[in-house]
């Protein structure tokens, strides 16, 4: 869905979900997710459904990943570190009864 | 002029119920609330349903009020959210439980059975992630929790379709008396009628006070928080006595942690300002109690506005100076379980002038 | 990186924001000698117009515009100003004592501030269309926040659509960074022209004339722009392609990445849940603060400047931000040199004279701000229109009863992305307006945090409190 321009900063090794991903300095970790073309970073609590980042700017809360440890942190908020271990919330995470 | 069998001031849960309980008895109430039904803490309390640690003076009217929520579907056409997994109170230390144990021996020789004491292996079969420093404490089995808006909405509903009429975002202005009828002032005109239950809550003092009736009421906003939505662990309500606490997971999945810390609150505008350093010690000791808790976060906070007495039990019954007139307010942060019993009982009173259910001790007189 | 902990517990002035508003409102305080704290959330300052403004690798100047670069100026006054400026930095609660609540790298504290400028900007307009959820929908605003900030360019089929300067902004810069678009669906109405040519001549003395024209024609000349009324996201576990149409007429578009917009609206929950009163923008279709000349609100001591305010844009938000730090230093250190405000106020009014055309001509349709049937409403809860439909005929009268029934409004975005929509569509059920409606009773924190963030409030102050009361 996206492309990086040339330029973009230096990188910075993350996993999601367990795999390596290349991140870039200067990456939110919702962006890192969009950029490697991961398809949805969770699934609702409520029906199930995929969700994946829409605003990028702290607004809607699709983004919300589990960052090292920390559930439904906003991923668009949070720049990428290396080593950072990031976990998509799939209907576990906030799964209701 | 508008007239009515009995004007009902205040539509919480206790002013919504008693309109239903009178119309079931083919009175014509009008109930008169200032802003919409629930719009207090009748709508926005932890939703506790519980006969759990009550005061003895409470607990006939408990238990009787108990018996209605077991049908609440049927008395009022909705299910309330009620479920009914029990209420735990969770004794810290060994010394908690043994007053606890006195408690529980106490209200046997007295005839109530429904508190229970529990060992530590119990506790830990009813709220299994409770922390383990914990010995033991008290269930009662009967007890749960419902929606609180949708309580007081479905007795508001219920009310109206069996005759009441609701009036809201009217205020009372004036009480008195015009032959044998009470007339009552208000911003939609008067109304008159031989009855006058007030249930205004926080309010009921200015109702009281039109009576020449001063009653020391103070205005309280108990604050509550709920965190997003968690895996369910936790089927009981759980509360403690040392510190304050209360703490439920609901249906959905989201926790509801209240125990009694107060925000400000300002009665004239509706408002209510959160003590965030008081909502900082309520998670602290679900931080200990809880421990599986430390990463869910926070969603909300609020507070609702209520009455709480010195003695921090309700006024129940006929006015000390006024012919026709009862109270039914105060219930000091622990109303909402009261509520269809209550306006049961209130319901009787005004009908036929007296009630099978005992409230001695609860009369607006003790403040004298 | 400024943790908590070096945080004082009082300063004369706390701005929420660090958009052109905040930027501009910090510097011109702390040179004015108040001791001042900016904090956002973000890992930069900039705002989102300014995004990443210094940290973009975006290093191409003409691909944003000069007009982003002019953010790079506020930024750096607002270094040197003498400002504490703390980015990564949530706020999640403010109240009418001024109280702020604060949250960094996963510790919280609370700040007394004598003056508080919330400088929280816009938000987009929430665009409920069948689908919108689907991944692979994003809004225009996500999508030029990640070209800013991370050089990310869509590829792939790309579909924009909605309406708005800024979404041919948007389109002009991503075709500009080599990125290509297979369409624009324009759903503006064509009637709103009728409304908008009484303000054209101010519109044409604006600043926004030449540039906005220019946009115009840069993009019609590289990209088909479809007139449509309906526009629908299709797929199953990502989108698949964008259906729109006009009357019955009805065209398919195999697609990647669907962007939506149409325009933006005031980030009203902090202010809201502080206890400002706001009210209706008929224009602008939306809620915002009830403010006097000075941007002060009607809580004592807190001002709102910049978008938050009611939409005008990037420039004047830093000129509203200046005049709200004036009149902070002037309650505070009356003695201290500061600006005239009077240059300042003239340059806001130029700045705001094309708005109520570009309100007017940019106003979204009916059908695109009140759904209907199945569509999702509340993205948190999804819960959908005809949901909410149904409950206000039933006899809800307001959208904070509307939560309790539906829990719409109640998820982690707190009614940022449902809350317009639900307003509007009561208010359309039951025949009455907004106004009557009213929007959701917000309460903090505004921004969600752990138990254990709050359970990290210094304890002694904690303790203190509770034996005072």
């Amino acid at each position: 869905m996206f492309k990086r321009l040339a330029e973009a900063g230096a990188s910075v090794a993350i996993t999601v979900d367990g795999k390596q991903v290349a991140a870039r300095a200067g990456d939110t970790v919702a962006a890192a997710l969009i950029a490697a073309g991961i398809a949805h970073c969770r699934t609702t609590p409520v029906s199930g459904a995929p969700r994946a980042p829409y605003c990028l700017m702290g607004v809607c809360f699709e983004c919300l990943v589990t960052i090292d440890g920390v559930g439904s942190r906003q991923g668009c908020l949070v720049p990428v570190r290396d080593g950072m271990a990031v976990e998509t919330q799939t209907g576990k995470r906030e799964a209701g009864r | 002029m508008r007239t009515a069998d009995v004007v009902i001031v205040g539509g919480g849960i206790h002013g919504c119920s008693t309109a239903l309980h009178l119309a079931l008895r083919g009175l014509r109430p009008i109930l008169i609330e200032k802003d919409y039904a629930g719009r207090h803490a009748s709508g926005v309390n932890a939703g506790g349903v519980r006969q759990l640690a009550r005061d003895l003076h409470e607990i006939p009217l408990s238990i009787a009020s108990m018996g209605l929520w077991e049908r609440i579907e049927e008395l009022v056409g909705d299910d309330c959210g009620f479920e009914s997994h029990g209420t735990v109170l969770v004794a810290e230390t060994e010394t908690e439980l043994a007053s606890f144990r006195a408690r529980v021996e106490d209200l046997r020789l007295r005839g109530f059975t429904h508190e229970e004491l529990i060992d530590r292996a119990e506790l830990k079969r009813l709220v299994p992630a409770v922390a383990d420093h914990c010995p033991g404490g008290v269930v009662s089995r009967r007890d749960g929790a419902a929606d609180p808006f949708r309580t007081t909405q479905a007795f508001r509903r219920r009310a109206i379709e069996k005759g009441a009429e609701v009036l809201e975002g009217v205020t009372v202005t004036g009480l008195s008396k015009v032959g044998a009828n009470w007339r009552v002032e208000t911003s939609a005109g008067p109304i008159e009628a031989p009855k006058v239950v007030n249930a205004a809550g926080a309010w009921a003092d200015r109702i009281a006070a039109m009576l020449g009736e001063p009653v020391p009421l103070t205005v309280v906003a108990p604050m509550l928080m709920v965190t997003s939505r968690v895996p369910a662990f936790i089927e009981p309500v759980v509360i403690l006595r040392g510190r304050k606490l209360s703490f439920k997971q609901l249906g959905n999945g989201t926790v509801v942690i209240g125990g009694g810390h107060l925000a400000t609150s300002n009665r004239d505008r509706n408002e209510t300002v959160l003590d965030w350093d008081k909502l900082a010690i309520s998670a602290r000791t679900v931080w200990e109690l809880f421990p599986a808790m430390r990463a869910a976060t926070i969603v909300r906070a609020w507070a609702g506005i209520e009455a709480f007495m010195p003695d921090g039990i309700p006024v129940i019954g006929p006015s000390s100076t006024s012919e026709g007139v009862f109270h039914q307010f105060g219930f000091s942060t622990h109303g909402f379980q009261l509520g269809p019993g209550t306006g049961a009982m209130m319901a009787e009173l005004v009908a036929t002038g007296s009630t099978n259910t005992p409230i001695d001790g609860l009369g607006i007189e003790r403040f004298r | 990186m400024t943790k908590a902990s070096d945080l004082a517990s009082s300063y004369e002035l706390v701005v929420i924001g660090g958009g052109p508003a905040g930027l501009a409102a910090a510097a011109l305080a702390a040179r004015a000698g108040l001791s001042t704290v900016l904090f956002d959330e973000n890992p930069g300052v900039g705002g989102q117009i300014y995004r990443a403004i210094t940290s973009s690798p975006v290093k191409d100047r003409a691909v944003l515009g000069e007009d982003y670069w002019t953010g790079a100026e506020l930024a750096v006054e607002a270094k040197a100003s003498g400002a504490l400026i703390v980015t990564g930095a949530t706020v999640w609660s403010l109240d009418p004592t001024r109280l702020v609540g604060i949250s960094i790298a996963g510790q919280a504290r609370l700040i007394q501030a004598d003056r508080v400028i919330v400088a929280t900007g816009s938000l987009e307009r929430p665009f409920p269309i069948p689908g919108w959820t689907l991944p692979g929908v994003m809004s225009a605003g996500g999508a030029q926040t990640a070209l800013k900030a991370q050089g990310l360019v869509p590829s792939g089929r790309t579909v924009l659509a909605g309406g708005g300067p800024l979404l041919w902004l948007l389109a002009a810069q991503i075709l500009r960074a080599g990125g290509k678009l297979d369409a624009i669906l324009d759903t503006t109405p064509r009637v709103n022209w009728l409304r908008a040519l009484a303000h054209l001549p101010d519109f044409v003395l604006s600043p926004y004339f030449s540039k906005g024209l220019k946009l115009l024609r840069e993009v019609r000349a590289k990209v088909r722009v479809i007139r449509t009324d309906r526009v629908e996201a299709v797929g199953d576990d990502r989108l698949r392609e964008v259906v729109f149409g006009t009357g019955d007429g009805e065209r398919r578009m195999p697609a990647d990445l669907l962007l939506l917009h149409q325009g933006v609206v005031p980030n009203v929950n902090l202010a809201i849940a502080a206890g400002v009163t706001h009210a209706w923008n008929e224009r602008q279709l939306c809620f915002e603060p009830v403010l006097d000349g000075d941007f002060t609100s009607s809580v004592p001591g807190i001002a709102i400047a910049g978008d938050g305010a009611g939409i005008a844009g990037g420039t004047a938000a830093a000129e509203r931000g200046r005049i709200a730090a004036i009149a902070a230093v002037r309650a505070l250190k009356p003695a201290a040199s500061a600006p005239d405000v009077q240059i300042i106020r003239q340059k806001l009014r130029r700045e705001e004279m094309g708005r109520a055309f570009l309100d007017w001509l940019n106003r979204p349709a009916d059908s695109f701000r009140q759904p209907t049937g199945d569509t999702i409403v509340c993205r948190c809860e999804e819960v959908t229109a005809r949901q909410v439909r149904d409950t206000a005929d039933m006899g809800c009268e307001g959208p904070n009863q509307m939560k309790a029934f539906l829990r719409c409004g109640m998820g982690p975005c707190q009614g940022r992305l449902c809350g317009l929509t639900v307003t509007e569509l009561i208010a359309a059920q039951r025949g009455t307006t907004p106004v009557e409606v009213g929007y959701y009773r917000l309460r903090p924190p505004v921004k969600p945090i752990t138990l254990a963030e709050l359970a990290s409030l210094p304890i002694a102050e904690a303790e203190r409190k509770a034996v005072e009361r």
